[in-house]
């Protein structure tokens, strides 16, 4: 029953703070984003902040308590692609895609749904391996979502419209948008997927309020562009070089960093001598105009296509007695890089899985090639294969521990054939897709190989010495990223459907539970009204866990 | 007045002594609010299937703007809705006369109130819809409040009339999604706002300060949708060309 003086009160309450505030304040500042550590109850970028690692500071959840977790609530998406994307949450609200591209805000307590924002990709939008989407940005009061045919928009946190839509390239050439963006400052920064396209990848920076383009980094280096010669004739205009992870951030040293994806065409080199810059490298840009400040290229004239996106993870450790800004970086190509992130000089580096395409790394950090060790007519077979010893499986960094931990693909190889390929715009311009026992991107539901085909491991290494400090192996590969907490936790998934936490000193097992489905995404932590939430998602479903009460 | 004479040439007794007794309803000039909001219901129930919301579904077919290919009076109208058109997909609709006159109604009104938007001073209608303290509550892409209903393309969603009544009989219609809630929990905070969605346990809604919330029944002492819209009616406020500039303004947001 209504009570019509109750109806007149709340339309004064309702029109009165209308009238009185029509609030428009920032929900996310920049510089909430540059301290994201300080609220770990929220989790403000891709990877949790803009060092990427992947940490989070909450400690509720402990390794005396972990074995209390339990199932709080599932978001099922309606969707049947792969569920990659990485949850933010802010002030209690969570915001994740629905594969392709679907933006929907959730209650992070319970997943009952505030709104859904619908995009609809141009039907032409073409993608190597699914029509993926892996998160979102936000800034004040906006949040920002790449697409799968190239655009980026800009959506209003609070109620779902859309507030500007920029096409970013074409999606008929390749061109696609996979990875969360990165706001720095008012820019939103994003790079190009379709390396197997023979795309001309590119970053660039868009204007938060307008949508309009800042600056743009062109991953392959045009005619009067430094790099341009390390490709022969007119390769570069097919050069690939695509960006398909989120980067990070130096606020002090106002550098962004990010990946690069592997040359085209994939599998046959000789289609473009040279080094081929910069795929495969890590790039420093200035974050207000895009200049590059240094770049470290790790597999120079890449036969493999061995991107190198992976996440830049930033860290300051102590380096041989002092305080060293390093960026730490585990490669497709199976070795684990320390770079200092300053200058980009190498600073060490060492397999961490089985390798044989190289036979180490110089003193520059350079690959030392391994004689014959290259795609053949007749197939060759190398080590790592083509999906590397990792990929783009977030690691994570434990400031606690001192420990990077990284997902691992080991004893793991394919049979590279090399074979003329002429480039067509929008086709695959790859080469014939490598052949290994271990399948790309799918998993089999039942799996009979043996350890020598190849398995899986979450690996902690010692960053000062690039030496194994634990391993902790799974039958099958891993597509999941790790998080890493403050009570010295360590949350991460596998293929075979499982999500675990372990003790991340020791690797000891201490929790696990079903999930159902391929893990190919990144766990995160928040907390909301004092209670720790861990979230991952797995098949096309986001599941979320907390301690039982 | 209804040409009712010449309709009982052609027409059966029985229809022309409806149409003479309905003289009044079924002037072409004289439909009263009450026969436009019924007409408007009767079409959804029965012509919007083939026609689409705004009349205009079917090709070479347009019903919202008071052109059509084979009526120019309203009985010519009532007509082809009773007794359909042969040889076309158009079949006899099972409508009493006087529906059938009303569902005209509702197509005259969106005819006249579409004519007169699309010859609005929309940058007058824009300073009103300033100056009314429209944004007070609404918000036409990134600015204004996010507690009613957004209007950055409302234009592209609702008719020109259908904006008008929102303007001056808010209560006549409130859509599902923009009905307002109160609800206050055990421990006594009170939240009013938009609701987003509801289960059987929860509830989750935008609040007057934007903020968006989601409460558990179980928490509540008290839920209750409003009856009544938030938004005052401005029948008082708005009159004539001011009226027709706002609305005009109004269906001219098609969004981005």
């Amino acid at each position: 029953m209504i009570c019509p003086k109750l109806i007149r009160h709340s339309f004064v309450l309702l029109l009165a703070a209308a009238s009185v505030s029509a609030p428009i304040y920032a929900q996310v500042s920049f510089d909430r984003l540059l301290h994201a550590g300080d609220t770990p109850q929220d989790w403000l970028t891709y990877s949790g902040g803009f060092l990427s690692q992947r940490y989070s500071a909450l400690s509720q959840i402990t390794p005396d308590n972990v074995k209390n977790l339990e199932q709080k609530w599932i978001f099922q998406a309606r969707s049947l692609e792969k569920f990659e994307a990485t949850a933010l949450v802010v002030d209690g609200v969570m915001y994740t895609v629905q594969a392709p591209n679907d933006i929907v805000a959730m209650d992070a307590a319970t997943g009952r749904i505030f709104w859904i924002y619908s995009y609809s990709p141009a039907p032409q939008a073409r993608l190597c391996c699914g029509r993926v989407n892996r998160g979102l940005a936000i800034l004040g009061d906006t949040l920002f979502m790449g697409t799968i045919d190239a655009h980026i928009v800009a959506v209003d946190a609070r109620n779902g419209h859309l507030l500007w839509n920029t096409k970013v390239a074409d999606p008929l050439a390749g061109y696609a948008i996979t990875h969360a963006p990165l706001v720095v400052k008012n820019k939103v920064i994003v790079g190009t997927a379709g390396g197997e396209y023979g795309i001309r990848g590119f970053l660039a920076a868009y204007n938060v309020q307008t949508g309009k383009e800042e600056w743009r980094f062109n991953n392959i280096p045009g005619p009067g562009e430094a790099g341009h010669e390390t490709w022969a004739g007119d390769s570069w205009k097919h050069g690939g070089g695509s960006v398909w992870m989120t980067g990070s951030y130096d606020p002090e040293l106002n550098l962004t960093y990010w990946g690069i994806g592997n040359p085209g065409p994939d599998w046959n080199a000789d289609l473009r001598l040279g080094t081929n810059l910069y795929s495969d490298c890590a790039v420093a840009l200035d974050a207000d105009t895009g200049k590059l400040k240094w770049y470290f290229q790790f597999t120079p004239h890449d036969d493999f296509d061995f991107d190198s996106v992976q996440v830049p993870v930033l860290a300051d450790l102590d380096w041989k007695g002092a305080r060293r800004r390093v960026l730490l970086w585990a490669n497709r190509n199976g070795f684990f890089y320390v770079l200092d992130r300053a200058t980009g000089e190498f600073l060490q580096g060492k397999p961490f899985v089985k390798v044989t395409w190289a036979t180490g790394l110089d003193e520059k950090g350079r690959p030392m090639r391994a004689v014959n060790m290259v795609p053949t007519a007749d197939g060759k077979l190398i080590y790592p294969g083509n999906q590397g010893g990792t990929n783009w499986y977030s690691p994570s960094y434990s400031p606690h521990t001192g420990l990077f931990y990284i997902p691992t693909w080991d004893n793991y190889y394919s049979v590279y054939v090399k074979e003329n390929v002429e480039f067509a715009e929008g086709r695959l311009f790859t080469g014939p897709l490598p052949k290994s026992p271990v399948p790309l991107i799918r998993p089999p539901q039942i799996v009979s190989r043996s350890e020598e085909d190849g398995y899986g491991a979450i690996r902690a290494i010692d960053p000062k010495t690039g030496d194994r400090k634990w391993e902790y192996k799974m039958t099958d590969v891993t597509d999941s990223g790790i998080l890493t907490t403050a009570t010295d936790l360590l949350f991460a998934g596998g293929r075979e459907g499982y999500f675990m936490a372990m003790d991340a000193r020791t690797g000891a097992l201490l929790w696990k539970a079903e999930v159902g489905g391929q893990v190919s995404s990144g766990p995160m932590s928040y907390s909301v009204g004092g209670k720790q939430y861990i979230a991952i998602a797995a098949g096309n479903s986001l599941f979320v866990y907390g301690l039982r009460q | 007045m209804l040409d009712a004479g010449r309709l009982c040439l052609r027409w059966s007794p029985r229809f022309c002594l409806l149409a003479l007794l309905a003289g009044a309803l079924c002037a072409q000039e004289g439909y009263s609010p009450a026969d436009v909001q019924i007409g408007k219901q009767l079409y959804g129930d029965n012509c919007s299937n083939c026609h689409g919301p705004n009349g205009d579904f079917v090709s070479g077919v347009d019903l919202g703007h008071g052109q059509f290919r084979r009526a120019s009076t309203d009985n010519e109208l009532v007509a082809i809705m009773v007794q359909g058109i042969q040889g076309t997909p158009m079949p006899p609709a099972n409508l009493s006369d006087q529906q059938a006159h009303q569902i005209v109604a509702y197509l005259r009104s969106l005819a006249s109130t579409t004519t007169a938007a699309t010859k609005a001073d929309l940058a007058h209608g824009k300073s009103l819809f300033e100056s009314q303290g429209c944004f007070n509550c609404h918000r036409v892409r990134d600015h204004g409040s996010r507690v009613g209903p957004d209007l950055t393309n409302i234009g592209a969603r609702r008719k020109a009339a259908e904006i008008e009544l929102s303007i001056l009989d808010p209560n006549a219609e409130v859509l599902p999604e923009n009905r307002y809630v109160r609800a206050v929990t055990r421990d006594g905070v009170t939240f009013t706002g938009r609701i987003l969605n509801e289960d059987t346990y929860s509830l989750q809604l935008i609040d007057s300060k934007e903020k968006l919330v989601s409460l558990q029944k179980a928490d509540l002492k008290q839920f209750e949708f409003l009856k009544s819209s938030p938004m005052p009616s401005y029948r008082e406020k708005l009159k004539g060309d001011d009226l027709s500039d706002v609305v005009g303004y109004l269906a001219s947001l098609k969004g981005l």
